[in-house]
């Protein structure tokens, strides 16, 4: 891959706190060069974030950037858009901080259906911490917490959307740049919330899902999938000997939250404060 | 004769006691009378007993009092409810067949029911109990006709019809047994007629909040917080006000947060409990030094404890909220027009220093209803603290105060980039230790102007022959009031707070040789111990309650005549 320069770039020297041959390296030009095709300009983008190793990715992004708490960027994204739904909103963030700590806010953010989009560096453990089970984690893969192995039930993103009728879910494979790049800027470019979970290595702590097992266990949808059959998708995203990528679903048809608020393009931080008129009409029109 | 009537109200709940009441404010206040009105009530939709009171006085006055000299009984457990409250000079107005071997001499047998199914329907005995009382004070019937068929008349001709039947039918009863029973109101009307407006404490406070240029709140319904959440929503379009209901107490602040950071004026809403999740948010606006309002409507805790009753035991909570160390505001109105200023205060304060600020009310202060005077109501100026960012704009450049100029995203040509990680100017990531050293400093500094320009507590009475300062703070202002003029002792005069953090520095002159007396809802003497700790005085004694109840005016007499002869 050429290292084509994009306005996304912090300054030669920047201090990155991943580990080398870390999947997030790769995701992150992905991200970068998504946001420099569709033509974004750095000044109206916010990068959000929760707390992870992942939701670091913010910091080396040049960007406007809210790297929040644990499990709580999609409250502070979607604060961020209803006060400005000319920003673009982009949140990253892990799985624990995305399915975990932040499973409820995941849950609602969905019903909402506010345009932001949603990149979640899926590696299936917990990198911060040193290595405990994550929500997506397979079953039976031992660390030091889960001694006997993983005995819940993973997470799975993927239905878990689409029973909620997200309107853009799409799986990607952080080792292939490209294509996850694309289908990154297809989500950015949706108008309604999008989810992109990504298949992300994670060299030090998951010895079980690495490059070669992500090779081995993927497989692109193909050309001919229908993103308008949820029902079809639902199906593609239980699959489990063969883990489809690319985009499962699409829905046009919901309406945005914004939308149905009514909310303008005028930013809430240009609002007027009230003339006396209706200040008076406020004060008397009380009980 | 009567010239500061308590009248009592009770009722299950849905047999429309707020009904009543509502209807009672309006006209009695309409006429001219000073009115207030306070609410107790069970956590259940349907049956129970809850009751409300309300108060005619010739002198304003804003407190709950224990005494009742007329009880209207919609239902037949009141007794039982009330036994503390009634005495040999309460008038009980109750129907004498159901009110059975509860039947005493004080009783006045009121044919409610009766009334009620003569006008249609067994549901306007609200409507006959409001007329008996219109009828007995000879307040003129067409105020009380006019007022039924505008609340009425959406729901139709017929419903506003039969309200008036009802309201005649207890009109004239009233009138009839005022004669009999020589029931009057000696109380004379305030010169002047002022124009009023009728308002309780949650709509203060969302009448303060628009002033201030609220436009954005995310909040879990929690009582008895709710009400400000409900105020907003009701005025979203009007006043341009992003309501958002939260999945949680979590998402809210976050998003409040989030909102903030773009611009927002933002405040969340909420009580004791649902602000204990709140508490990350607090710590995270404190380091990312991001303005947010943070309303708690107090109830007794802890847990659930008491939902739909008062207390104010959050007081340490607001205090001690999110972990690390940072800077935090706290007000405490206790009138109408406080809550309003405050309010408003609050707004200008979290924007110009960036930092939380709280606003400390319980559900006795939100859902006491009087009235203000409107063309009293004090707007502040809106003051937004905003730059418009260049290039090589900073988020947390330090300055000679600690507070940086703060731009939002998409407005001018530079980048905003706040973390929850200690950062550097540029908000990155640093566990540089000389940085974290200067960024503790930073959101520190301002702590200083904070604590200077804080709120001067209002004195109650004449400080000059005082030789005990009765302190009180939030609701209880004017409990406190009343009772120090009831006592009319030179010797004790009050002192009322309306922020309690940071504290103003006068209080150190102002408490020099007083012995000090602190009053309030909660077990243990927060507010004491937190003045203890500020000025090293000691406080002489603590009046407290914690039973889920507000301080009548007669137990804070009685506590201050106590001491008096300690």
């Amino acid at each position: 891959m050429n290292k084509t320069v994009t306005p996304f770039d912090m300054p030669d020297g920047t201090d990155v706190a991943w580990c080398p041959g870390c999947g997030n390296h790769m995701l992150l030009s992905a991200v970068k060069f998504a946001l420099h095709e569709l033509g974004i300009d750095r000044k109206n983008l916010v990068m959000v974030s929760g707390i992870g190793q992942a939701a670091k990715a913010p910091q080396y992004i040049k960007a406007n950037m809210f790297n929040g708490l644990h499990g709580r960027s999609l409250p502070a994204a979607q604060g961020i858009k209803l006060a400005n739904r000319n920003l673009v909103v982009v949140v990253e963030s892990g799985d624990g901080d995305m399915y975990g700590e932040g499973g409820n806010h995941f849950l609602h953010a969905i019903r909402r259906n506010i345009d932001i989009t949603v990149i979640v560096h899926d590696n299936m453990v917990y990198g911060l911490t040193k290595g405990q089970a994550s929500p997506t984690s397979q079953r039976s893969m031992t660390t030091p917490i889960q001694e006997s192995g993983v005995m819940l039930e993973p997470f799975n993103p993927l239905t878990v959307a689409l029973a909620l009728n997200a309107p853009f879910v799409a799986r990607a494979y952080a080792g292939d740049v490209e294509r996850t790049q694309e289908i990154i800027k297809q989500a950015i470019a949706f108008k309604g919330f999008s989810i992109v979970d990504i298949f992300q290595p994670c060299v030090v702590f998951n010895k079980v899902n690495t490059y070669q097992w992500f090779r081995e266990h993927t497989v692109y949808l193909p050309e001919n999938h229908n993103v308008g059959d949820r029902t079809g998708a639902f199906g593609l995203a239980i699959q489990q000997d063969k883990l489809p990528l690319g985009v499962f679903y699409r829905n046009e048809q919901r309406e945005l939250y914004e939308d149905q608020m009514g909310i303008g393009t005028i930013p809430l931080y240009q609002s007027n404060p009230l003339d006396e008129e209706a200040f008076q009409k406020l004060v008397n029109n009380s009980l | 004769m009567y010239q500061d009537l308590s009248m009592v109200f009770c009722g299950e709940a849905g047999q429309g006691v707020q009904t009543i009441t509502g209807a009672l404010l309006h006209v009695l206040k309409k006429y001219g009378y000073n009115v207030f009105s306070c609410i107790e009530y069970m956590s259940r939709i349907r049956g129970g007993c809850n009751t409300t009171e309300i108060r005619i006085t010739e002198k304003k006055r804003d407190a709950y009092v224990r005494r009742i000299d007329m009880l209207f009984a919609l239902t037949h457990n009141v007794v039982e409810h009330l036994k503390d409250r009634i005495s040999s000079k309460t008038l009980i107005f109750a129907e004498k067949e159901k009110f059975g071997d509860q039947w005493s001499d004080n009783c006045i047998d009121t044919p409610l029911t009766k009334f009620a199914v003569e006008a249609g329907s067994v549901g306007f005995s609200n409507i006959v109990a409001a007329g008996v009382v219109l009828g007995m004070f000879g307040i003129p019937l067409e105020l009380f006709t006019a007022y039924l068929q505008g609340k009425f008349a959406v729901k139709g001709e017929e419903i506003a019809r039969k309200n008036v039947i009802a309201a005649k039918l207890g009109y004239s009863f009233g009138r009839d047994t005022a004669a009999t029973a020589n029931i009057s109101l000696q109380i004379s009307l305030p010169a002047g007629r002022p124009e009023r407006v009728l308002m309780d404490g949650s709509t203060a406070l969302g009448i303060g909040a628009v002033a201030a240029g609220c436009n954005f709140i995310s909040s879990y319904p929690m009582s008895p917080g709710t009400g400000l959440l409900t105020f907003l929503a009701a005025r979203t379009k009007e006043y341009g006000i992003v309501v958002d209901q939260a999945e949680d107490e979590i998402a809210a602040i976050n998003a409040g947060l989030g909102a903030s950071y773009a611009g927002a004026r933002a405040i969340v809403t909420t009580s004791g409990g649902g602000f204990d999740l709140m508490q990350e948010g607090v710590s995270l606006a404190g380091m990312i030094e991001t303005p947010i309002v943070i309303h708690i409507g107090q109830r007794p805790g802890p847990a659930t404890g008491l939902p739909t009753r008062t207390e104010q035991g959050d007081l340490n909570l607001a205090l001690h909220a999110g972990h690390g160390d940072f800077t935090r505001a706290i007000f405490s109105p206790g009138t109408l027009a406080e809550i309003i200023d405050t309010t408003q205060q609050a707004f200008n304060l979290a924007q110009q220093y960036q930092i939380p600020v709280f606003i400390l009310t319980d559900q006795y202060l939100l859902e006491s209803v009087s009235t203000i005077d409107a063309s009293s109501v004090k707007r502040r100026t809106v003051e937004a603290f905003l730059i418009k960012t260049t290039e090589t704009y900073q988020r947390y450049a330090f300055t000679d105060d600690g507070i940086s100029p703060r731009g939002v995203p998409g407005y001018g040509e530079g980048l905003v980039r706040v973390d929850s990680d200690e950062h550097d100017e540029n908000g990155l990531i640093t566990e540089s230790f000389e940085m974290r050293r200067r960024m503790v400093e930073k959101r520190l500094k301002r702590m200083h102007s904070l604590r200077e320009t804080a709120r001067v507590p209002t004195v109650i009475g004449s400080l000059v022959q005082a030789e005990t300062l009765v302190i009180s703070w939030g609701s209880n202002r004017s409990v406190l009031e009343e009772a120090l003029d009831v006592i009319g002792n030179k010797a004790f005069a009050g002192i009322h707070f309306s922020q309690v953090f940071p504290l103003s520095p006068v209080i150190n002159s102002l408490f020099e040789n007083k012995r000090l007396f602190v009053m309030e809802n909660n077990a243990t003497g927060q507010f004491a111990d937190l003045l203890s700790f500020e000025t090293g005085r000691s406080i002489s004694r603590k009046i407290l309650k914690a039973t889920g109840e507000p301080f009548s005016v007669e137990e804070v007499v009685d506590a201050l005549h106590h001491s008096d002869h300690e």
